[in-house]
């Protein structure tokens, strides 16, 4: 009898022992989701995540300390390896930013063949993005149609410069060469065949059930929030901040988009810009949420479609040069000069302080991408385990950017 | 406002914390001293006519040349700037503040200078800090939590100094 | 077959019970391992179609049959890696579980009238029983490889599977509330005629069941959108993150044959099993569909296997095809979507084809006349020997049992 009554009385500790521990789970740097090397420790209680922590820097190359070493001509390559997917921006961010600290303009015709090929950029950016995202929530196949138009955009990018990647085409000055002969019909042609497409990925992921039951309401970002992290670009712009740069920047980056129609993708008054083409917001998703990251991406992708349309016109219609590159030892004036341009993934901004000579004293990038990272313990307090590959998803990170 | 009314504004409300002005060059600058920067930027931040609600950037500067020949080309004595690019999202305009420090606290090598943090006034000037602590190697007093981000945690040095020269070997790697 | 062999032949009874079981393991195994490599290069084809590519082209020809095949020998030819603080025996012997258990539920599952490995009475429940068994290889699999993504995968498994099997558990009951068997055979059978006959049409109740049906076995087989155990943009691979080579095939070869099994599982109770869409038997052989013999009785069997087969793997296609187009669910939501539409929905149904019964209201197979006399008229019987394999091939609708030299073994079971 004795040892029955002992026994139960363990099993009442053993009853009220009953707790849960928490367990610190490593996401990363090899992670399926995490979109490189970033590696995030979660705090865990059973599927509860209540702490992110964000490690960066398994990317980094020291391209500020080589950007010291180098002319600004020499630089471009290593601003294409910063945000991968976007190459072009980069090339673009950088070129402007000194172009800004010469005071050097570019002829009329290197200004729409930029507008052209960063529109392009962005396209194909947003389709990684985009497809990436879907992957992220478990949706393999839109992750492949995305790609499949996206190497459409790559194979002319290759026909202009070469390169599949990492471009190097617009530099200092304008671009490395003019456009080929017949790149334009080309171009018009995929725009044409790429309009429909995007009602394909909007019926497999924006309107899909499953997709809006997986990041509305989740990941909620408001407008203060968004714009103390320095957010910027669609995750700024998915919170209801009405800015981009193409609008509201600088004189010396809007002068490119001089002339230009279109319209800042941002809700207001619970629509978008031109939404009645594209399905409407559903009624669970809230502004800020994931859903509005990822929604604001897909009309951008029109957007540029609009834009690079205008720019072939007026790249057609223009008759002076595509812009000759700068010498590669060109000296720079002494001064300083910063310049953030609209990156496909928000606000690239590059610095350069010079001494007078053609190597810069400093050349500072900063990084969309950094910003947007670093909101991510925030937004993924308190949340499931499989709400962090939607939200650091929806934030569209390129590690290489980040870590430079 | 103009930059210039903005200058006089600034000087008659913080007085001696603001410093030198550059309204010449391409992004005009003002240079706030160490000290006064966080009530500067809480300024800033919260006039509503002001309103730069948007930290864009933090970069450190090290201007030094090691080698004594080209010394003489250096622009101003050696020094460490710390640059803050401020953007308002209403109003659109941009604004950059600068902190002028000595490469080394109290000029004993291997002091980081101090800056008082601004990270409880813009929540990205966090990783920004922890960037320039990282990379130009500058004290952000009070900052919630002021670690290397880029570079590994026992990384030795700032690679973005002038005078920093890159370790033999880290953890049995061949480094030069 | 082991009637011939005792009574020809002569044999010792016991060996050849022993003789024949090997044998139908052996064919059972041959099914479920070659069916897991057809699946295998049928998921690779279907989602490289869905996704606008080839799939594998160069193994085997134009259309890479063989790509399984040599994925299968690279695997076997890679190390056998075990985590260092891994469950050294627990770590080895799950994936043998997860296999086993689908493997074995293969044993009662009839491919045409008679054809089953083990034919059993209660097949219906064994199958189910030993299929559930399948999650604790994971959960071992999970538990064992001393990885934190391994034990999520498998806590994510076990919570799924388990709230899984009560609507899965409730849409299986329907079909056999209206047959009255659990005997797989038989249910098969009276679903023979036209394609009216089959459950899925017997009324509106059992239409909804056959969906409800369907997403529970997605789920209770791990396919998307509830592969949540191995999701891998979460979990990195789950609960076989630590796996490798043949190891982690075996977890692919389990994964494929559930899904095989809970498609003809499907097909047998809800879309009639190796029954055509249209009496081609009863057209040919009139009165005598039921009573085949002989060479009409194998023909017609492999026809039925054929058309069983047929079912199953589009069953297994659309599974595919769910797969590689919709993203996952989280795990509060798979949860939310049994506790709160499968189990309720279920159940109403349940309720539902009660009701239709008891009301008499009129059957899906009601609707077109009958070639298959007394088809509905056949009471659940229950099998008086417990075991016989391969013995006995029943005919085309148990009325009789006849062995195959024609002898008369048991009397007409109604009458």
């Amino acid at each position: 009898m004795s040892t029955t009554e002992e026994k139960s009385s363990e099993n009442k500790v053993v009853e009220f022992d009953v707790r849960t521990d928490e367990m610190l789970v490593n996401m990363g740097p090899q992670h399926p989701s995490t979109h490189g090397v970033l590696r995030l420790v979660l705090r865990t209680d059973g599927e509860v995540v209540s702490e992110v922590t964000p490690h960066l820097g398994y990317l980094h190359r020291c391209a500020e300390k080589i950007g010291e070493n180098l002319t600004p001509r020499q630089w471009i390559p290593y601003t294409d390896r910063m945000d991968y997917l976007a190459g072009m921006s980069m090339n673009l961010g950088w070129s402007l930013c000194v172009e800004k600290l010469m005071n050097l303009h570019v002829p009329e015709k290197a200004r729409h063949l930029r507008v052209i090929i960063a529109e392009m950029q962005r396209i194909a950016s947003h389709l990684v993005g985009m497809g990436a995202y879907g992957l992220d929530l478990g949706s393999f196949s839109p992750f492949l149609y995305a790609f499949r138009e996206r190497e459409r955009i790559l194979d002319l990018f290759e026909e202009a410069c070469g390169a599949r990647l990492t471009y190097s085409y617009l530099t200092v000055g304008g671009a490395t060469a003019d456009l080929p002969t017949g790149w334009l019909q080309k171009c018009e042609a995929f725009l044409d065949q790429f309009l429909p497409v995007i009602d394909e990925y909007h019926a497999l992921l924006t309107t899909n059930s499953i997709f809006i039951k997986r990041c509305a309401g989740i990941g909620v970002m408001s407008a203060e929030m968004a714009t103390s992290y320095g957010c910027s670009g669609p995750v700024l712009r998915g919170s209801g901040v009405d800015l981009d740069l193409r609008r509201d920047g600088e004189e010396w980056y809007t002068n490119m988009y001089d002339g230009y129609a279109f319209e800042v993708i941002v809700e207001k008054d619970g629509h978008y810009p031109n939404d009645h083409v594209y399905p409407g917001v559903p009624p669970e998703a809230v502004l800020g949420d994931c859903w509005h990251r990822f929604y604001v991406r897909m009309l951008e992708v029109r957007q540029a479609i609009d834009l690079v349309r205008q720019a072939i016109d007026r790249y057609s219609a223009a008759t002076d040069s595509y812009g000759e590159p700068v010498k590669l030892n060109e000296k720079l004036p002494k001064g300083e000069a910063y310049l953030e341009t609209e990156a496909p993934r928000g606000q690239m901004g590059f610095y350069v302080v010079s001494d007078g000579s053609a190597i810069p004293y400093r050349a500072r990038a900063r990084s969309s991408c950094f910003c947007n990272l670093s909101v991510t313990s925030e937004l993924c307090r308190n949340t499931l385990i499989a709400d962090i590959p939607a939200i650091v998803g929806s934030l569209d990170i390129v590690m290489g950017e980040i870590d430079r | 406002m103009g930059q210039q009314d903005l200058v006089s504004r600034l000087q008659e409300t913080f007085g001696n914390s603001i410093g030198a002005v550059q309204l010449e060059s391409i992004d005009p600058w003002i240079e706030v001293s160490a000290d006064g920067l966080p009530e500067v930027c809480r300024y800033l931040r919260d006039q509503p006519d002001l309103k730069f609600d948007y930290l864009s950037c933090i970069s450190g500067v090290d201007y030094f040349e090691p080698d004594p020949k080209k010394a003489v080309k250096l622009d101003g004595s050696p020094r460490l700037e710390v640059v803050y690019h401020l953007w308002s999202v209403a109003h659109k305009t941009s604004l950059v503040l600068k902190v002028i420090l000595p490469r080394w606290k109290d000029d004993q090598e291997g002091v980081l200078p101090e800056v008082p943090s601004v990270a409880d006034i813009w929540r990205t000037a966090d990783w920004h800090e922890r960037e320039v602590y990282d990379l130009s190697g500058v004290h952000f007093r009070g900052h919630p939590d002021l670690r290397r981000i880029l570079c590994p945690e026992d990384w030795l040095g700032h690679p973005l100094r002038k005078d920093y020269e890159m370790p033999l070997e880290y953890h049995g790697i061949r480094c030069r | 077959m082991s009637q011939y062999l005792i009574s020809h032949w002569g044999w010792y009874p016991p060996l050849v019970y022993t003789l024949m079981a090997m044998l139908a393991a052996s064919l059972v195994l041959l099914v479920i391992a070659g069916g897991s490599v057809v699946f295998i290069w049928m998921e690779r084809k279907v989602a490289g179609r869905i996704q606008d590519r080839l799939g594998p082209t160069r193994v085997g020809g134009k259309f890479g049959w063989l790509q399984t095949i040599a994925d299968g020998i690279k695997l076997l030819s890679k190390e056998d890696l075990r985590p260092e603080g891994a469950d050294a025996m627990l770590f080895r012997i799950a994936p043998y579980v997860a296999f086993c258990a689908s493997y074995g539920s293969f044993i009662a599952l009839p491919f045409a009238t008679g054809w089953v490995g083990l034919d059993i009475n209660v097949a219906v429940f064994f199958v189910v029983a030993v299929l559930g068994l399948e999650v604790f290889g994971v959960i071992l699999a999970g538990y064992a490889s001393a990885s934190k993504w391994s034990l999520f995968g498998a806590m994510r498994e076990a919570a799924q599977v388990i709230s899984y099997e009560v609507p899965l558990g409730l849409c299986i009951v329907i079909p056999v509330m209206i047959a009255g068997t659990m005997d797989l055979t038989k249910i098969g059978n009276l679903q023979s005629g036209w394609f009216t006959n089959w459950y899925l049409f017997h009324d509106p109740f059992t239409f909804i069941t056959f969906f409800v049906y369907y997403t529970c076995a997605l789920a209770s087989v791990n396919r998307a959108p509830f592969d949540l155990a191995e999701a891998e943009s979460e979990l990195v691979a789950g609960f076989h993150t630590e796996y490798s080579g043949l190891r982690w095939s075996f977890f692919f070869m389990a994964e494929y044959g559930s899904m095989f099994l809970v498609s003809a599982l499907g097909s047998i109770l809800f879309l009639g099993g190796w029954n055509g869409p249209v009496p081609v038997a009863a057209w040919i052989f009139g009165e005598h569909a039921s009573q085949l013999s002989g060479f009409a009785f194998v023909l017609a069997n492999v026809l039925g296997l054929m058309a069983f087969i047929l079912k199953a793997v589009l069953g297994v296609t659309v599974m595919m095809w769910i797969r590689w187009t919709l993203p996952r669910l989280r795990i509060d939501q798979v949860i939310t979507t049994c506790w709160k539409y499968c189990t309720p929905i279920a159940a109403v149904m349940f309720v539902g084809v009660i009701s239709w019964q008891l009301m008499g209201l009129p059957n899906g197979g009601d609707v077109l006349p009958h070639h298959e006399q007394g088809s509905r008229r056949l009471p659940g019987s229950l099998r008086e020997r417990p075991f016989e394999t391969g013995d006995a091939l029943p005919s085309a609708n148990s009325v009789g049992f006849e062995s195959e030299h024609g002898e008369q073994e048991r009397g007409q079971v109604d009458g």
